[in-house]
């Protein structure tokens, strides 16, 4: 049983390679660039479409009922205070967080199958990142007041309270999305020059061109480019974590059983790169087939990919144990209490659940074979979404449901909205990813092209 | 304003090769056009580039300091609320929005620095008029090279760029 992680040199020695022996820049541009500037979407596409937009079209449905109504519409009561919307939050958070942070790790660790998936990682970033800052909006009570949040000069001479958790959040979210645009767009320069280069049509040239600022690839434009693409990841790396770290501190900066507990913030941040690898199988899966990417995408890249899963589910149940002991070491009935409540308590089969998706299910990834069945990985990626998310409903739900006082407690029933504001943003991700994938290239075809000259280095 | 001659060259090595030739040979390389990052290209041109890490540095480290004097102004003096007895100036949560926003900072200013740095946003350039440049963003490595005072300066020149093996001279104003 081979448990290296593959590296550039060790795919070169063993295994197939990550790029056909064959490619040159000319058909590495062609394979990324034409289907999306010449080839028509195809009938998968269309029919992903359609599926997408009219379910994301019930999101704006599911929030503009909301806004009308107020948040009585979830099930949320006067124990459990908090429901669906902030599990949403944390769970998409997760992987809006995963995108920047595989892509600015794996560049920082030189890992150079990351030039496959790098692009629509990020894409994923923004998407997600975009989705789960409405759900604390959505959240508030008096929503239109959200902008209540930043601080600026105003007649009540009011300023924002700097100790909230929902300020942290605020600024978190803001900063990290605007920093993953910058992030995204500087690295899709070049290959925008090449699609305004290579459009067919007139308009294709102008709007490529505009947003290409007139990138000639020249040896300077490079070099800054480069300097300021390994700039941004080093920082990408902190910000990512920390930004996860805050929305571990909204639960453990509290004074409840179950949340407040130090290992939080890093058993965050690592659940976000866990959710978020699963979702870039599954959308590396999709591209590969949807666009017959099988010479970039290959099973090295799916198998590099399963390592890290199943590292991370790993380190997700030694935090999951972690916590068990800590809340039954402490003492404290109200901390063993919970943790009872969570294994034997109502919400227990989706407990059970959650265990069997994070922690049992990755282990078939042991099994080289397994990690180089793409099936198998959907399968287990699958199971891994679901499986973060009932974490994330859990956390809340168990603790709130289980708190200091017995005559409070109370269970959370899922109303209408709970269920279509969980299902609908999914098919919104999926139709502004489909719309992602038919104007701009869904693999970096820059760093395609350096891959191919890296590897014909002596 | 430079008169150049731009010489094309379909394989990077003998593109990095024709650089370093054209430095040997006393040629004056004033550009050179690539479609994907070749560190060693940028050796061989003269002239000197912004400082992006330390611009970011600054940019960075400025805005967690004002982000802070912000959060320390407006819980100790404009507006102080006594949660449970804590300080005013609570700092460990109050480094949370610096770094936050420091980053963002360092990343907005990083972008300028690379953009202003870079000679962009320009969309039409006097270089797109040369017939084939569109290649160097496809598959097609470009030097350029400053043109002598006589047509034996430019004769020499394209000589030495054929002889590293470029696919094809001409000339252009960059």
């Amino acid at each position: 049983m081979s448990l290296a992680i593959p590296s550039w040199r060790g795919a070169r020695e063993a295994g197939p390679p990550l790029l056909p022996e064959s490619a040159t820049d000319a058909s590495i541009t062609a394979m990324i660039a034409d289907p999306v500037l010449r080839g028509s979407a195809g009938r998968g596409w269309w029919i992903a479409m359609a599926c997408a937009a009219p379910l994301a079209l019930i999101t704006v449905i599911a929030i503009a009922r909301l806004f009308w109504s107020g948040i009585g519409l979830f099930g949320i009561n006067a124990t459990v205070v908090w429901g669906i919307p902030i599990a949403n939050y944390v769970w998409w958070i997760g992987i809006g967080n995963a995108g920047t942070l595989i892509s600015a790790l794996l560049l920082l660790t030189r890992q150079q199958w990351r030039a496959s998936i790098n692009r629509f990682a990020e894409a994923m970033t923004l998407f997600a990142v975009c989705i789960a800052g409405l759900f604390p909006i959505l959240h508030l009570g008096r929503p239109l007041y959200f902008y209540w949040l930043a601080p600026y000069p105003n007649t009540m001479t009011l300023w924002p309270q700097w100790r909230s958790a929902l300020v942290w959040d605020f600024w978190a979210i803001l900063s990290y999305l605007l920093f993953s645009i910058v992030f995204f767009y500087v690295g899709l320069i070049p290959d925008l020059a090449a699609f305004r280069d290579r459009s067919v049509s007139r308009r294709g040239r102008v709007i490529y061109g505009a947003f290409a600022l007139g990138w000639r690839g020249s040896a300077r434009q490079w070099r800054l480019h480069n300097v300021f693409y390994m700039a941004m990841a080093a920082i990408a790396v902190p910000l990512v974590c920390s930004v996860h770290s805050i929305v571990g501190l909204d639960f453990a900066a509290s004074l409840m059983p179950g949340w407040q507990e130090t290992i939080f913030p890093p058993y965050f941040v690592v659940g976000a790169m866990f959710s978020g690898f699963a979702m870039v199988v599954l959308l590396a899966a999709a591209i590969r087939w949807g666009f017959g990417f099988q010479n970039v995408l290959t099973v090295r890249h799916f198998e590099a990919m399963a390592l890290i899963i199943l590292a991370s589910s790993l380190i997700m149940t030694l935090s999951y144990a972690t916590e068990w002991f800590s809340g039954w070491y402490g003492g404290q009935a109200a901390e063993r209490g919970e943790i009872a409540f969570a294994f034997a308590g109502a919400y227990a089969p989706l407990f059970w659940l959650q265990l069997v998706c994070n922690c049992v299910a990755p282990q078939i990834l042991w099994w080289p074979r397994m990690r180089r069945n793409i099936s198998a990985l959907i399968a287990v990626s699958l199971a891994i979404l679901a499986g973060m998310w009932f974490e994330r409903i859990l956390i809340i739900w168990n603790t709130l449901s289980h708190g200091y006082l017995p005559s409070m407690r109370r269970l959370f029933v899922p109303t209408l909205e709970d269920w279509l504001l969980l299902i609908a943003p999914l098919s919104l991700f999926a139709m502004l990813f489909l719309i992602f994938l038919r104007l701009l290239p869904a693999i970096s075809i820059h760093e395609m092209r350096q891959l191919r000259h890296e590897r014909s280095r002596p | 304003m430079t008169r150049a001659l731009v010489a094309e060259f379909d394989d990077a090595d003998r593109f990095i090769a024709a650089l370093k030739v054209s430095r040997a040979e006393g040629l004056e390389p004033v550009d050179a056009l690539m479609p994907f990052h070749i560190p060693e290209a940028a050796k061989f041109l003269a002239g000197r580039s912004p400082p992006i890490r330390l611009i970011m540095a600054i940019a960075g480290f400025g805005m967690a300091i004002l982000a802070y004097a912000l959060q320390w102004y407006s819980a100790v003096v404009a507006y102080p609320i006594d949660s449970g007895g804590r300080p005013l100036n609570s700092w460990p949560i109050f480094v949370l929005v610096p770094f936050e926003v420091g980053i963002l900072a360092a990343s907005i200013a990083g972008f300028i620095a690379f953009i202003v740095g870079s000679g962009l946003p320009r969309l039409h350039h006097p270089l797109f008029a040369y017939p084939g440049i569109e290649r160097t963003t496809q598959d097609r490595f470009f030097v350029l090279v400053a043109r002598g005072d006589s047509d034996d300066a430019d004769d020499r020149a394209r000589r030495i760029l054929f002889e590293a093996g470029a696919v094809s001279i001409g000339a252009c104003e960059a």
